[in-house]
């Protein structure tokens, strides 16, 4: 059936009569452009302040303290009249500890992630999420005093004679901290592996678990690495657990079960106000964060090439 | 086996007809909506059986019964049996382990859907899932069905290369060879040409062609040319009701049904 024949365009009242270049319209998009990319700089211009001005400070340090022995002295003494600005303990403290967390949170994490993905019920999915979303909203402080009361007089009665204050207690509880986010970041990387492709597997006759294991933990690589790499640097980061639980002075020990300090506790004590302003001992701050900014860095670029590498691909 | 009466054998001699398997009384619900309704027809040994109809018929839900596909997914009922011949066992039933099945019925998809993993280790996935791990069973069977899949003199200097690296063509006969390294007694196909170009789908089915001697197949397609081309027998499908099925030249040439007969001709669908 033939349509009616529609009015000519110039009766089209909205419709301009020129096709002329309207400058109003075009100013309005330059003025609305300039402003999102404005917007936008504000983190990259952020970032960079904070890398110039640690950079900048950790100079004046390293005119004081030359680098060979921030990197190879084993003692970590800025408070002592004898001092010594070697990072290898605060590193060592850092590095066990943020182990101890990765033992617990990566198994955990992943695990938890492929049952919610593969095979929660729905109803099941829709409580236990939330949950653990609940569980990253506690304030890190309430994870430390849980460490500092709670876990290490547990912790005690397995281990007799450890300390009030270690590694151990403050790395198990960091690790139950940041479950959620490996798990809620591998489990959405999972989801996001297409249905035809767990199909391409039951066909074959595999079951479940075989599925989840061998087609979508490889097929969502890249995200599930990225949830790690997440993982790793909060723990890395994290502050307040390790400041509360593991004690604050500097030890250059690889044993768990120790006290020690690490970068960001030692950043803390210094920071609420023991050491005068402009002296050496306030400028380690400075050189002990550039260097936490540079293993979180190093961490984000394997990130980076592991998730280039395993690119997904469906 | 079962012989049957060689009612309807496409060579028309006296060669006694097989079913590898026999469709009975087969409904199909999503939840309360029936989408298969009481669907009767063989499927005959080692020979090509296409299912055609318009979108929306039912045939891919039909074909993914034969693999109980549908029990991934909660809502989903069937009604009837698909007897499966010679074990003469009904495959739906709840008895049978859908596991079981599907290591012995196969599946090819619509859209190639390699795994991330490398060539080898696609077309062995199905071994390894059955728990063989020796190398050289593995070796043997992988290039086996390679070969089977016309595949291996492309594959063969690259098999642990990734399958993403193949081209859609060479990915979906990657897919079959995997399907095929587990000596399957059925073959199904849901519309496998649908996403490759005609060359690439022109080597798929002589593929199909080729394979019907070694395993039955069973193939849904949208396309009434190609299943012309590679089926012995066809059934037309509308609304989730098996219309006719029949030897595929009588399909195609003198249809019994005018709903069939409209279709084929292009007047409907």
């Amino acid at each position: 059936m033939p349509l009616p024949v529609t009015t000519q365009s110039s009766d089209v009242p909205s419709r301009s009569k020129s096709l002329g270049y309207s400058y109003r319209r075009h100013l309005g998009e330059r003025a609305i452009e300039t402003l999102l990319f404005l917007m936008a700089s504000l983190s990259v211009a952020i970032t960079l302040a904070i890398v110039v001005m640690l950079v900048k400070e950790s100079i004046v340090f390293f005119e004081h303290v030359s680098i060979w022995d921030f990197l190879t002295d084993t003692q970590w003494t800025p408070l002592f009249d004898d001092a010594h600005y070697g990072i290898l303990p605060l590193v060592s403290g850092t590095v066990v500890s943020s182990g101890v967390a990765l033992l617990v949170a990566i198994p955990l994490g992943t695990i938890t992630a492929i049952y919610l993905s593969e095979f929660a019920p729905f109803s099941v999915r829709e409580i236990a999420k939330p949950f653990l979303e609940l569980l990253g909203g506690v304030p890190t402080v309430v994870y430390g005093y849980f460490a500092l009361l709670f876990v290490t007089p547990l912790l005690q009665k397995i281990i007799p004679g450890l300390p009030g204050f270690s590694l151990l207690s403050a790395g198990l509880v960091m690790g139950i901290m940041i479950i959620p986010y490996v798990s809620s970041m591998a489990e959405d990387a999972m989801r996001a592996v297409p249905m035809n492709l767990r199909e391409g597997s039951y066909a074959m006759g595999a079951t479940k678990f075989q599925t989840a294991i061998r087609v979508v933990m490889p097929a969502a690589f890249s995200g599930i690495a990225a949830a790690y790499i997440l993982g790793i640097s909060r723990a890395v980061g994290e502050t307040m657990v390790v400041a509360v639980a593991a004690g604050m002075q500097p030890n250059l020990t690889w044993n768990p079960t120790e006290p020690a300090a690490t970068i960001t506790a030692y950043i803390v004590q210094v920071s609420l106000g023991d050491l005068p302003h402009g002296s050496v001992g306030y400028q380690t701050i400075f050189a002990a964060g550039l260097t936490l900014l540079l293993l979180t860095l190093a961490f984000n670029i394997v990130g980076h090439v592991l998730r280039k590498r395993y690119r997904e691909v469906y | 086996m079962v012989v049957a009466a060689a009612l309807i054998d496409p060579q028309g001699d006296s060669v006694p007809v097989r079913y590898k398997s026999e469709v009975k009384n087969l409904s199909f619900y999503y939840g309360s909506f029936s989408a298969l309704k009481n669907i009767n027809m063989p499927l005959h040994e080692k020979q090509v059986t296409a299912l055609i109809g318009p979108s929306g018929c039912g045939k891919s839900t039909f074909l993914r019964c034969f693999n109980r596909m549908h029990d991934l997914y909660p809502g989903n009922r069937y009604v009837g049996e698909i007897v499966l011949h010679p074990d003469n066992v009904d495959i739906l039933s709840r008895a049978v382990d859908p596991i079981e099945v599907r290591m012995r019925i196969s599946m090819v998809f619509q859209k190639p859907n390699p795994f991330p993993k490398s060539i080898y280790e696609n077309v062995a996935y199905g071994l390894r899932v059955r728990g063989i791990r020796q190398r050289a069973i593995l070796d043997e069977k992988v290039e086996e069905a390679l070969r089977d899949a016309a595949l291996w003199d492309e594959a063969k200097d690259r098999l642990n290369e990734l399958a993403f690296n193949l081209s859609g063509g060479q990915q979906q006969r990657l897919c079959i060879a995997r399907a095929l390294a587990t000596d399957p007694e059925i073959l199904l196909f849901d519309e496998p040409t649908s996403a490759l170009d005609p060359i690439a789908t022109a080597s798929i089915e002589e593929l199909i062609t080729d394979l019907k001697d070694k395993v039955t197949i069973l193939i849904v397609t949208h396309n009434m040319q190609q299943a012309a081309r590679v089926s012995d027998y066809t059934a037309y499908m509308y609304l989730g009701e098996l219309i006719e099925f029949d030897v595929t030249d009588n399909i195609f040439i003198k249809p019994k049904n005018k709903q069939t007969e409209d279709y084929i001709t292009g007047r409907f669908g």
